[in-house]
């Protein structure tokens, strides 16, 4: 995916949103940390521009819910989560950048609940690469891209990298390709325990 | 169609795997001093106290970082806030938190400490907070046991947390300490809070003067040289001279339980020589952050108006120990042996 791309598949996710949500003073858009607090922003601001309200932004650090801490040498880095006052009865949007198995989004559920009981959570990423170990689907998703559990997916954005682009494995998705198919599942070949 | 390139390298992997937690540095299994730690180890639990800070802003102050482990405070010495800010900082990472005290434990019955420890990692601590009266115990224990090891003050010799409270305090005060002059007044001498902070802040690229009456200063500090001597420090015996100007104060305890016969005459003369009043902080940076590692003789080492005026960072120090302490907890216990 290069800029425009994921340009087009933000302005989508904003669009899908407020089509979901008459309400958008209920809304509260919560990235996880590093890259889906850009993604919240973006979104945010798209929203804005449509509707001429500014939503409220939250940034998630997930690092202390990870249920693979025993089996890291050495634990990931803390960083401040920031929510709004109260997420208490509001709509939270969570943002992520890749889905993939499912359990960074389980660990952003657990943390969210310490903060206050929302009406609703959903869930919008960028990228929906498939291999869900857990029982999590997405609300929104930008792009459905196949992979292989191998693969690695990276995402750039130009708010902590050089530029925006979703590549996986050196090997970029051609523009081309179709967004909304379904993950690729390969059968009997996925026995690697890759983490997300 | 499935692009399926070459294998990465481990370390372009974990770079470019965005998905994939960034490791944070350290490989430490006790902290035991801070003489060792590099500046971008304290760096990085002070980070990492910012986000444990948040923790304990939350509605539900309580995570599961540390889920099935059990931290044991090892006390052999009276505390009140260490001991309790290690409990809270165990609990709310969701360890299991026993206590053990020196007095009404087997340390009662002449149990010695290396069996003690033993005992203690037998019934499954995972990581062993200690105090202790005698310099060096807890790098003992360290040397008995797989668990972590904390040290939580022994003797006149290091008070690792306390110092790394203190920096995360004045860091969070003044911004950066990179070339800023704190002055440290008091019992320098039977002081594990005076030395660990002196390598903690140097550390960081503060500027130390240490003040106090020559009998309470350590003999020979500016001359000594090597590894394991002080980092360069400016003596002053003249509190108001060490005061002016400086960005920041930390009163130390006169320690009455330490100081034993004639260095300190009395605590009247002590008060009128080397007590932190309004005139005395007056003489510093407009703002400076006052602070004092508790308990305070309010009276004797600062006045009750300094003690709870509006730069004083006293409280503050409390709440940041407990970040601090779950900071130290988490990196320990989550790196693997």
């Amino acid at each position: 995916m290069d800029a425009k791309a994921i340009r087009r598949a933000l302005l989508r996710i904003a669009h899908e949103v407020l089509e979901h949500h008459s309400r958008v003073e209920d809304l509260v858009l919560v990235g996880m940390r590093t890259r889906g607090v850009p993604l919240a922003e973006r979104i945010a601001a798209s929203i804005e521009k449509f509707e001429g309200k500014r939503l409220e932004i939250g940034a998630l650090d997930i690092a202390l819910h990870r249920d693979d801490l025993s089996l890291r040498d050495a634990p990931p880095v803390v960083r401040p989560s920031s929510l709004p006052e109260s997420i208490d009865d509001r709509v939270v949007i969570l943002l992520d950048d890749v889905l993939f198995t499912g359990r960074s989004i389980r660990a952003a559920l657990d943390a969210l609940t310490d903060y206050g009981r929302p009406s609703v959570i959903e869930l919008a990423v960028l990228v929906d690469r498939g291999h869900r170990e857990l029982p999590i689907r997405p609300d929104y998703v930008g792009k459905n891209i196949p992979t292989h559990r191998d693969d690695v997916v990276e995402v750039h954005l130009s708010e902590v990298d050089d530029g925006d682009s979703v590549i996986v494995r050196g090997a970029a998705i051609g523009p081309n390709e179709e967004a909304g198919q379904l993950p690729h599942k390969p059968a009997g070949e996925a026995t690697s325990k890759q983490e997300a | 169609m499935v692009v399926r390139p070459e294998r990465l390298t481990a370390a372009a992997t974990a770079e470019q795997e965005t998905h994939q937690p960034q490791a944070a540095p350290w490989s430490r299994q006790h902290l035991l001093d801070v003489d060792n730690l590099s500046r971008e180890e304290i760096l990085l639990l002070l980070q990492t106290a910012e986000g444990m800070e948040e923790v304990l802003q939350r509605r539900v102050a309580r995570t599961p970082a540390l889920r099935g482990l059990t931290v044991v405070n090892l006390f052999y010495e009276a505390s009140t806030r260490t001991r309790a800010s290690f409990e809270l900082a165990g609990k709310v990472l969701g360890a299991d938190v026993i206590n053990v005290a020196g007095s009404g434990s087997s340390v009662a019955k002449g149990e010695s400490l290396i069996d003690t420890v033993r005992t203690l990692k037998a019934i499954g601590a995972d990581v062993l907070v200690m105090r202790h009266p005698s310099s060096g115990a807890p790098q003992l224990a360290a040397r008995q046991t797989e668990a972590h090891v904390i040290n939580a003050g022994d003797g006149w010799h290091a008070h690792p947390t306390q110092a790394l409270l203190d920096a995360y305090t004045l860091q969070k005060a003044l911004g950066s300490l990179e070339d800023r002059r704190i002055v440290i007044v008091g019992d320098i001498t039977h002081s594990r809070v005076a030395r660990s902070n002196i390598w903690a802040l140097t550390t960081l690229g503060a500027r130390i003067t240490l003040c106090g009456p020559r009998t309470l200063l350590p003999r020979g500090l500016e001359g000594v040289a090597g590894p394991r001597a002080l980092p360069h420090v400016e003596i002053e015996d003249d509190l108001d001279r060490a005061m002016a100007g400086a960005d920041a104060v930390m009163a130390l305890r006169v320690q009455r339980e330490r100081i034993k016969g004639a260095a300190l005459p009395s605590l009247r003369e002590y008060a009128a020589r080397y007590q932190l009043n309004a005139e005395r902080l007056a003489l510093a940076e407009e703002g400076a952050p006052v602070l004092h590692p508790g308990p305070m003789n309010e009276g004797v080492e600062v006045s009750a108006e300094v003690a709870h005026g509006l730069q004083s960072e006293v409280e503050r120090q409390v709440q940041h120990g407990v970040a601090i302490r779950m900071a130290a907890l988490y990196l320990l216990a989550r790196t693997g042996a």
